[in-house]
């Protein structure tokens, strides 16, 4: 037993171990993780990739078909008679089925909804409102007769296309437009931007107190700060409403303002903050803080110009806690900004989508993608610093 | 438009400098009139003015930290408990009545039932998941790609990730095309695709499943880390005696990183306590699928509000957390021993 663990010793200090025939194993872990990373994955990717579907061919085949052809029954209502020219004593009629850049193609076409595969394309069909029709794979058609059309009514055509995958920006310029999204997205700025900076120099003062400075009590305010770490929002949200609306209705103001969710999202925000700060603080070596003392310098030049610097990379995991937070926040946001048009942030625009838009998975998917698009860019470009936000705030 | 985004930044310059200007002002004024520099003071009058200042100003550095917590923090968690006692304006007091509507209600019992299921379910799965890619990403060489893309999700609201996930379980007709991959995957095995957002139990465990997806992210940057603490040794120890690589996991992984685990569970159980935007963007508890938080913020604002209600919701919430508060605080203490 001896032995054998120091062989382990040898190993691990570098010779490699020796190689297993077929490692299965490692096969199987290969399989296992690529299967969860795609697990996870796809449902965003699926939204990602719908977002950007043309709106028609979203609400009919699924996202994962994007690359592929779709096929629709379509019908087209010809032009009437007035439309037509004569060129050397023939009459015809002449257009095109589809829209310039439409991306579909004729399959087979025919001049009832029950005779869809009537015709090829290239072929010629005889009409009833007489003279002969033919029609290309790319939508053009040319309806010839040796009299003059007499119809005032366009007969019908009715045909199988084909619609080339088609990617578009529109469902982005909708959503942004009409949806709204592109004000909820200044409103998200407005509301994240003071709230992640603000707390952070309340938080550093408190934290550099709670780690450097010996006074009674310490021991009582570091439990409460950890207590507070976990006390659900929803036992704030009431009092502070109503603390709110008795402002609003002493002072004869609103009670629903930027200010005050900026307020409300740093208190929120403090105790993690004075947490992370403080562990992160307390860990910096005693040594550089008492020589500096015993040079005379005070707490508050010890705070600013050596601390403050020193914990930077702890500071930058809370800034990038409370950005995601609050941006993420849905809760506080409808309760101390409420639901009007005018201050909706994105998430709380996004729920109201959801409600009122529900089937139109074009607003939904490009609006959601629009909402998540900020966190993702800041968590892949940071996550360096959220990792180790992440650790610190949990492994004890 | 511009002015608002001016408005924000302003704000912050002004709320940053109001910070500093406080805290470098009450410093000054602290030095300045209970300095003890001025060389003709005795000494025992410097001790003094020293011992003043040295007890003054850790409450100076703490005072607007403390002030904002007690009033958003503390005082509200006062103000609410007195609340969960009064009617629905908070005018008259009403004994016990708020909580013993709340035990005879059907939906806040079925949100009890609920929210037990999801505390069984979620926090499990999530560590789960989490535990089982921490251990197959570290060892293999694109790992750290893996685990960056399953931790994604973290970075994503509740909201966008109900909007993600309802997409998945859209619904279109019993016999059109599905849109949605859950119903189309269904099709393809021959099943018949359902609104399953609305179908008991198996809702509950959809939304479940959106959290877990978010969660696991989570539960696997921190054990992921707490298994590289797991000395070397230890493992090639166990492999030289012939242990294969589930009875290391279980016998000698699992045992070192338990208090890891631990932490994990509970912090996640906190997270499933507290979210109630999934349910409120996928539901709205309908179907059977309300669960406290949702309840207490229906309560919140239905006809115009019921504040005693929402109030011992909240109440009920918090004391679920309790136990994990103690226990926090408890693990702080200790460690506070040992610094």
């Amino acid at each position: 037993m001896v032995q054998k663990s120091v062989d382990a010793v040898a190993y691990s200090s570098g010779d490699t171990p020796p190689s297993r025939p077929v490692e299965w194993g490692r096969i199987a872990a290969h399989l296992g993780l690529a299967f969860l990373v795609i697990l996870w994955t796809f449902p965003t990717v699926g939204l990602l990739v719908s977002s950007l579907r043309d709106k028609d061919q979203l609400a009919v085949t699924g996202w994962w078909t994007a690359l592929m052809s779709s096929q629709r029954n379509e019908v087209a209502r010809l032009a009437k008679a007035d439309a037509q020219v004569e060129e050397n004593s023939v009459f015809h009629i002449r257009g095109n089925l589809f829209e310039p850049g439409s991306g579909r193609s004729v399959i087979s076409f025919g001049l009832r909804s029950t005779q869809l595969d009537a015709a090829r394309p290239g072929d010629t069909l005889s009409m009833r409102a007489g003279g002969m029709i033919t029609l290309e794979q790319d939508g053009s058609f040319d309806w010839v007769s040796p009299t003059p059309f007499t119809h005032t009514r366009g007969p019908r055509l009715f045909y199988v296309a084909a619609i080339s995958p088609q990617f578009t920006f529109d469902n982005y310029v909708e959503v942004i437009n009409a949806g709204g999204i592109g004000r909820s997205f200044v409103n998200s700025f407005t509301v994240t931007v003071p709230a992640t900076v603000i707390p952070i120099l309340i938080a550093a003062f408190a934290a550099y107190a709670l780690a450097w400075m010996s006074f009674p009590g310490r021991g009582w305010i570091v439990a409460v700060v950890v207590g507070m770490l976990v006390v659900p929002l929803q036992m704030s949200l009431i009092p502070l409403l109503r603390m709110y609306n008795g402002i609003a209705g002493w002072t004869g103001g609103e009670s629903k303002t930027y200010l005050g969710i900026w307020l409300a999202h740093t208190a929120f925000g403090l105790p993690l903050a004075i947490y992370l700060l403080r562990n992160y603080m307390a860990g910096l070596p005693r040594e550089i803080m008492e020589s500096a003392r015993i040079d005379g310098a005070s707490h508050f030049k010890i705070f600013t110009t050596m601390v403050l610097p020193l914990s930077f990379p702890a500071l930058a995991s809370f800034a990038i806690f409370q950005f995601l937070w609050v941006w993420n926040d849905l809760l506080v946001a409808t309760v101390f900004l409420g639901n009007s048009e005018k201050t909706l942030v994105l998430t709380g625009r996004l729920r109201e989508l959801l409600g009122s838009r529900g089937d139109n998975w074009e607003i939904l998917t490009s609006g959601a993608f629009i909402s998540i698009v900020v966190p993702l860019i800041v968590f892949f470009s940071l996550q360096r610093y959220f990792v180790r936000g992440l650790l610190a705030g949990s492994v004890k | 438009m511009i002015e608002q985004i001016i408005n924000a930044l302003v704000t912050m310059a002004i709320g940053v400098l109001a910070a500093f200007v406080y805290f470098w002002g009450t410093n000054w004024l602290l030095d300045r009139f209970l300095g003890s520099d001025d060389p003709a003071l005795p000494a025992d009058q410097v001790t003094r003015l020293d011992r003043m200042r040295a007890r003054i100003r850790p409450w100076l550095f703490l005072a607007p930290a403390l002030l904002f917590m007690s009033v958003y923090l503390a005082y509200p968690v006062v103000a609410t408990l007195w609340l969960s006692f009064r009617d629905r304006t908070g005018a008259e007091f009403v004994g016990f009545s708020n909580y013993l509507w709340a035990f005879q209600d059907p939906s806040f019992l079925q949100s009890i039932g609920n929210n037990l299921l999801w505390l069984i379910i979620v926090p499990t799965t999530a560590t789960a998941f989490g535990l089982l890619v921490a251990v197959l990403a570290d060892r293999l060489w694109w790992g750290n790609i893996a685990k960056s893309l399953i931790f994604m999700p973290m970075a994503i609201s509740f909201v966008g990730a109900s909007v993600i996930w309802k997409f998945v379980y859209d619904f279109r007709g019993p016999d059109s095309p599905q849109i949605g991959v859950l119903n189309a995957i269904i099709q393809a095995f021959g099943g018949t695709p359902q609104a399953w957002i609305s179908v008991p139990f198996w809702n509950s465990i959809l939304l479940m499943v959106i959290l877990i997806w978010i969660q696991t992210g989570f539960a696997m940057v921190i054990l992921s880390a707490a298994l590289r603490g797991v000395p070397e040794e230890t493992l090639e120890a166990a492999r030289i005696d012939g242990a294969g690589g589930i009875r290391i996991f279980f016998d000698i992984m699992v045992p070192q990183i338990f208090p890891t685990i631990l932490v994990v569970w509970t912090t996640i159980t906190i997270t499933v306590l507290k979210v109630f935007d999934i349910i409120l963007a996928m539901t709205n508890g309908q179907w059977d699928t309300q669960v406290l938080a949702n309840l207490m913020f229906d309560w919140m604002f239905r006809g115009g509000g019921d504040n005693g209600r929402s109030s011992t919701i909240a109440i009920v919430i918090m004391l679920a957390v309790l136990p994990i508060m103690v226990w926090n605080i408890r693990n702080a203490n200790a460690e506070e021993v040992t610094r």
